[in-house]
């Protein structure tokens, strides 16, 4: 990959970490309201991951989707739009933080009940390959969602019919507020993939360019035709599950054992050993500090849908009853 | 038109829905090879193939939520849950998946799928086998429920159904398919959406029912007119949407009604149904509306348990009589 590749993703990352930490700021303001889940910390999964997809390729997620949404090209302004419960937002106010969306770029959502947005990967998957296109669908999902049902069926049922759906099993050691190793009876996830006879790998989550080749594995052998494959990547997530987590659960050793192993800090060494100068770095920091900040305005200056807007969209072909 | 079954007569429409269109998929258990549970699907294995008819798992929150995922993404899946007590299995898919991806992303998906599935009782299967309760799907803005009483409905329907492009709930009774009428064989009859269907006239008591409760309940009818009682029966067909001013436009007529449905009363169709009577139509209003239901306990399995609980015509007779 190019110096100007490897840029590209530094910015996607940092774009992700300066426009959730200014959404914290903005929640405890009280400008974005609902459940908040961040993805700072998991950057290199969501951006290595991502980066190496097909125009034609499809990508799912759960409820922490902001990473993902950078990852698949979203403007931060539709997003924090959508944070805002404005009329500009991705999803026009109507899903927040959990459900942004962008079809035109097939990223089909966060979705915010767990596991179920893997069912519909194994959909996605299959009009697909109905359809006779190449295309594969990258569902990404956390350690928690792999003790509900709709994984099991969902990864069953993609073996069954050979669906071509790359599963990325976002490990950050907990759902909501308890340790993986605490309710899952396996804790090498990938062994749940074993059972339904899915080839599998294991990636440091924290390293972009690992999860770039683990990824790129991954998708070869899927787009080939050859069926689903489980990728597990050991990640972090620095926040909390969501806002307000107070982290009694873990220790601040453990976190600082990871932000010592930083996605952002990590790729930032790589790009210096390529022989890229400090400064460039420096200009795409503030360049990213001015697409946040223009996103916040943006989303500021947008007006709230109006009350007519609760009509829109429930049907494609009737008009609904209104109450 | 040609006499049919109801099993065939959705057959039909399945059949022909998927010549005139390569996007409509069907899946489900037993969809395939074997033809459907209840014969609905016989043949279209043959003559449609393997990567258009698909049997699956028994995993109905896959069948549903791979349904979704499929509609948003070009398909026009036709889901099979074998009966509507295993849609409970599927719950989370359809109202939190394919009533809400099309309002919660802001239009950004499309979500036209066709779940089919089997309710009702009378069959000695017992309490989880035999409920009915294709209301509580009525209950979500999102989604569309229809259920036929006849096989010319049951094919019109469905086509209806299939070409809609929103997700709609197609609910069929577990004892009427080998139920026989007329059918047509026009490859583009279709039936309005959100329409009812008056399968009676009558002037003196409207009757409001749907699916198996419409046979009992023009078997009271006829019946009561023997007696002088000429009872309009109105065929819901459509539970969401509600076409309320048919039902209306009798009332103000009759002055009078029963409302006939084969679940439980409380929390039920009747209860909205007489609400809305109610509210619109109060200075019409010659005596209590009558709902005539299920008693309110588990299905019994046992035979003579079983036909006491389920509404009969006799029970429509007499709630008849009490409004007069």
């Amino acid at each position: 990959m190019d110096k100007a590749g490897l840029l590209e993703l530094y910015k996607q990352m940092v774009t992700i970490r300066l426009m959730e930490e200014k959404c914290e700021e903005l929640y405890q303001k009280g400008k974005i309201g609902g459940f908040m889940h961040l993805y700072i910390g998991q950057e290199a999964t969501g951006v290595g991951a991502v980066s190496v997809r097909q125009p034609q390729d499809n990508v799912i997620t759960a409820y922490r989707d902001h990473g993902i949404a950078v990852a698949c090209g979203m403007d931060p302004k539709g997003i924090m739009a959508e944070m805002f419960g404005k009329i500009t937002g991705c999803s026009k106010g109507k899903g927040g933080s959990m459900h942004l969306a962008d079809i035109q770029r097939r990223f089909w959502g966060g979705h915010a009940i767990v596991g179920a947005h893997i069912a519909l990967a194994t959909g996605l998957a299959f009009a697909d390959k109905y359809r006779k296109s190449d295309a594969v669908t990258l569902c990404f999902f956390g350690d928690g969602a792999t003790n509900i049902s709709y994984f099991h069926e969902g990864l069953n049922l993609a073996s069954a019919w050979k669906l071509p759906v790359v599963w990325i099993c976002e490990n950050n050691k907990y759902g909501m507020w308890t340790p993986i190793e605490k309710v899952s009876g396996v804790h090498e996830l990938r062994q749940k993939a074993i059972a339904y006879g899915i080839p599998s790998d294991v990636c440091d989550g924290m390293d972009l360019l690992a999860v770039r080749a683990a990824t790129e594995k991954a998708i070869a052998h899927t787009r080939a035709g050859n069926g689903p494959y489980f990728l597990e990547a050991l990640t972090y997530r620095y926040r909390g599950h969501s806002m307000g987590d107070q982290r009694a659960y873990r220790t601040h050793d453990e976190i600082k054992k990871w932000q010592t192993e930083d996605p952002i800090g990590q790729f930032e060494d790589v790009l210096l050993k390529t022989g890229l100068p400090p400064a460039e770095i420096d200009k795409v920091d503030d360049e990213v500090k001015h697409i946040i900040a223009d996103a916040v305005t943006f989303a500021e200056e947008s007006p709230f849908p109006s009350t007519e807007e609760i009509w829109a969209d429930i049907y494609a072909d009737i008009e609904p009853e209104r109450n | 038109m040609a006499v049919t079954t109801i099993a065939k007569a959705l057959a039909q429409a399945m059949a022909e829905e998927m010549e005139r269109d390569s996007r409509v998929v069907i899946w489900g258990e037993e969809v395939a090879a074997f033809g459907g549970t209840y014969g609905a699907t016989q043949g279209l294995l043959d003559k449609f193939g393997p990567e258009r008819v698909l049997d699956t798992p028994i995993s109905e929150g896959v069948i549903v939520g791979a349904a979704v995922g499929a509609a948003m993404n070009g398909l026009r899946p036709i889901a099979e849950i074998m009966g509507i007590n295993f849609a409970f299995l599927a719950m989370d898919q359809i109202l939190n998946h394919a009533a809400k991806v099309r309002s919660m992303f802001g239009g950004q998906f499309e979500c036209p799928l066709v779940v089919r599935t089997t309710s009702g009782g009378g069959r000695q299967l017992a309490a989880t086998h035999s409920q009915t309760f294709e209301h509580v799907f009525a209950h979500f803005p999102g989604l569309l429920v229809v259920a036929p009483s006849t096989p010319a409905d049951a094919k019109g329907l469905l086509k209806t159904a299939i070409r809609c492009n929103d997700p709609v709930m197609f609910v069929e009774q577990a004892t009427m398919y080998s139920d026989k009428g007329e059918v047509s064989d026009d490859p583009d009859h279709l039936l309005p959406i959100g329409k009812c269907d008056v399968k009676r006239t009558g002037k003196d008591v409207t009757l409001v029912t749907y699916s198996k409760m419409v046979s009992i309940s023009l078997r009271a009818a006829q019946k009561l007119a023997e007696e002088g009682v000429e009872c309009e029966v109105i065929d819901l067909r459509w539970l969401r949407p509600l076409d309320m001013e048919t039902i209306y436009t009798s009332f103000k007529k009759t002055n009078r009604a029963v409302i006939v449905e084969e679940g439980w009363p409380t929390y039920g169709l009747s209860a909205e149904i007489a609400a809305r009577i109610y509210a619109e139509c109060f200075d019409y209003l010659d005596a209590p509306i009558q709902r005539v239901a299920q008693k309110e306990a588990p299905l019994p399995y046992s035979a003579p348990l079983e036909k006491y609980m389920l509404p009969k015509p006799e029970d429509v007779i007499e709630a008849v009589k009490k409004v007069l």
